[in-house]
């Protein structure tokens, strides 16, 4: 994503008043309609925004999906990313693995007092691309200011929702022995990238986040008639967690092949230097799909014929055993267990 | 990935293996002595890969779980003061003190700070000269270098507000503690690479030749461990007892000589205690004469806390190969990474953290 630099001619805000946030932006009075009027509003632009109702009404057809989700990100700007792309993403993705088609988004700002104005400029902008990349909405939202040292910065809550056109049981309890795991891409680049700008590491070839909207595969696959059993996007935790997560619910062993799951080169040599096992990094813009044997190689294809998940493999399979556990076949053939990360990782001694 | 790709090769691993099974002729006891070596071993399996008449036992190399739970405590003491900056490496944040960890004293609004070099808390002196920064030297002779070069500067640089919680320990007095025990089981060691790495060959020939065991010094990838266990178990079979150097790309002979000069600047050997195996003699480093004030324990009047070890964790007997970590009573039940009892549970090369993160269901069942 390019990032947005013209920040002094295109902001339309009288900057030479308020290059920062002050309380009184939060205020309900006029300067928080200038800061609507003249970023909020033109960004997000859409006729039932345009209403400045209290909410938004939408028609709906059939069964809704609805999540939320709040985005604390630091640094607010990282290479791939930026609070604002992961705060639609994020949301769009979690409506993407209940297999809704996201539609509209409301969109919630808790602004530290002194924010540089650019900053939330930036953010909102990068808002907008997202939101349009991933055909959505932000319908209504709210803005509030908390004092200086009060917040980090900028806060984001993103709700949002979008109807099921599918009528399949997408859910851990779906998941039966024989199904195959497909795992959409690498693995660990969204951790490693933020980690890196926060501790000042900087490697040969910078590592993006893979931050992304995967509406769009999942979209496909559901087009394509493909049975799937279970969906569910690869953030906090990584994949060893998701896996953990599903395999528990399921109460299926779930099995997955160490080789079959790729991580970038920059990405390793990071994990390697801070102790990081890149099954638990962070990931944004990286999904499992769990489905039927018999539609899994048509379901690979049609993943891989989408940009962001070109690398998608056929990582595991579930097995007939009512364990819970998710396991790792090694490169070595030996088999261990994937357990749910009990905090943080945390850069090792040596 | 160079140096790493090539120690993680499949078949290279399996070669080596099925050359580790056509040579042994009988049980042999190899212990790996840094919980690095064991996290491997855990993490890809080897022990499952060698025969079942070769038995890995974890040795004491973590030095997060080597520190007595006095130090931790003093630790968090410090760190609770106002106007201190702790820091520490990530590891030692989650080992629980006698009340609490590092991480609850920085939810109580404590500053405890995360760094990847003991330079960067001196720099954080330099930036803050209205507070305390106080910096957890922790470690085996790994990272003694850094930390001596961290308090070297700092009296370069006549810095007053920075000191260090000094918590050094040397590899070469623990493996004689295990070897003269009565119950010591260990037939041979793989001596750890990055040690080596610094302090060279040389400290380990005087302990193979007294006790009679071979020793290889061994590096981190799936394959330098299993070359490491393979000329290891070669020596045993054919009734060796030298040292070898299996991570010859990382280690010399005489190791890494500036290195070992700047230890020998800042630190003398001192006896130190060892969590859940108790003092040791002339087992670790603490800070010279020259360098006393940048002594933590000084600075903050801490250095008579005397406690107690928990009674409950078993991690001594860990630490030195008497049990493995499945055969405490408390394992995965009373004491998880969530609430552990004990150091070994939480630190990233703890033996019972990689039998917990990478076996645990299976051991319990």
């Amino acid at each position: 994503m390019t990032p947005v630099t013209d920040f002094a001619l295109q902001c339309p805000l009288p900057l030479r008043d308020y290059p920062v946030i002050v309380m009184a932006h939060g205020g309900g009075g006029r300067l928080m309609h200038q800061l609507l009027e003249n970023i909020f509003w033109p960004a997000f632009q859409n006729p039932m925004l345009g209403q400045q109702h209290d909410g938004a009404v939408v028609r709906m057809n059939g069964r809704v999906a609805f999540t939320t989700d709040s985005y604390v990100v630091r640094p607010l700007f990282f290479p791939g990313g930026d609070i604002g792309t992961l705060a639609i993403n994020g949301t769009v993705n979690d409506l993407a693995m209940c297999g809704a088609r996201p539609q509209y988004l409301s969109a919630g700002f808790i602004l530290e007092e002194g924010l540089p104005m650019e900053t939330l400029w930036r953010v909102v902008q990068s808002m907008k691309s997202a939101a349009a990349a991933a055909q959505v909405q932000i319908v209504t939202g709210d803005i509030k200011v908390v004092d200086k040292g009060m917040g980090d910065g900028l806060f984001i809550n993103t709700a949002g929702i979008g109807c099921v056109e599918t009528e399949l049981a997408i859910s851990p309890s779906s998941v039966r022995p024989g199904d195959v795991v497909l795992l959409s891409g690498d693995v660990g680049r969204h951790g490693i990238a933020i980690m890196a700008v926060r501790e000042g590491l900087s490697f040969e070839s910078p590592i993006e986040s893979d931050c992304g909207p995967l509406a769009a595969p999942v979209r496909k696959l559901l087009d394509a008639g493909i049975e799937i059993h279970c969906l569910r996007d690869l953030t906090r935790g990584g994949l060893a967690t998701t896996l953990a997560e599903i395999a528990g619910t399921s109460g299926w062993r779930i099995n997955l092949e160490e080789t079959a799951v790729p991580v970038e080169e920059a990405v390793k040599g990071a994990c390697e230097m801070l102790g990081f096992d890149p099954m638990y990094v962070a990931n944004e813009g990286r999904f499992l799909a769990i489905v039927a044997a018999r539609d899994a190689e048509r379901a690979l294809q049609l993943l891989r014929s989408e940009p962001i998940c070109a690398q998608a493999t056929r990582a595991g399979q579930v097995l007939e055993e009512k364990s819970g556990l998710a396991t790792l076949k090694t490169i070595f053939g030996s088999t261990r267990i994937l357990d749910m990360l009990s905090g943080e990782q945390l850069p090792r001694i040596c | 990935m160079k140096y790493l790709d090539e120690y993680r090769d499949a078949n290279a691993v399996r070669e080596c293996a099925e050359r580790i099974r056509r040579m042994v002729t009988r049980p042999w006891m190899i212990m790996e002595i840094c919980g690095g070596q064991t996290h491997a071993i855990m993490k890809y399996g080897l022990d499952e890969i060698l025969p079942n008449s070769v038995t890995l036992i974890h040795g004491p190399g973590c030095p997060v779980c080597v520190t007595p739970v006095e130090l931790i405590n003093k630790g968090i003491e410090i760190a609770s003061r106002p106007g201190v900056i702790f820091c520490s490496f990530g590891d030692m944040l989650r080992v629980p003190g006698s009340h609490r960890d590092l991480f609850s004293v920085k939810a109580a609004g404590g500053d405890v700070r995360i760094v990847y070099s003991p330079m960067d808390a001196v720099a954080l002196a330099r930036q803050h000269p209205g507070k305390q920064v106080v910096f957890f030297a922790v470690g085996f002779e790994t990272t003694a270098p850094g930390n001596a070069m961290a308090v070297f500067q700092a009296h370069r640089q006549g810095l007053k507000n920075f000191t260090v919680l000094v918590s050094h320990v040397l590899v070469p007095p623990a493996m004689e503690a295990i070897l003269s025990s009565p119950n010591n089981r260990v037939q041979g060691f793989l001596a750890a690479g990055h040690v080596c790495t610094i302090m060279g060959c040389a400290p380990y020939e005087p302990i193979a030749l007294k006790y009679r065991v071979p020793m290889v010094v061994t590096g981190f990838e799936p394959l330098d461990i299993l070359q490491g266990v393979y000329r290891c178990l070669l020596q045993l079979e054919q009734g060796r007892f030298e040292v070898e150097n299996q991570y010859a790309r990382s280690v010399r002979h005489e190791g890494n000589l500036p290195a070992q000069k700047i230890m020998e600047e800042v630190f003398q050997v001192v006896s130190r205690k060892w969590r859940g195996i108790g003092e040791i003699p002339l087992s670790g480093f603490g800070l010279r004469e020259t360098y006393e004030s940048f002594d933590a324990e000084k600075r903050f009047d801490v250095a008579a806390m005397v406690v107690d070890e928990p009674a409950e964790c078993v991690s001594g007997l860990i630490l030195q190969g008497l049990l493995k970590p499945h055969q405490c009573s408390a394992f995965g039940g009373r004491c998880t990474p969530e609430h552990p009892l004990g150091a070994t549970m939480v630190s990233s090369e703890g033996a019972c953290a990689a039998y917990y993160r990478y076996r645990g269901i299976k051991l319990l069942q």
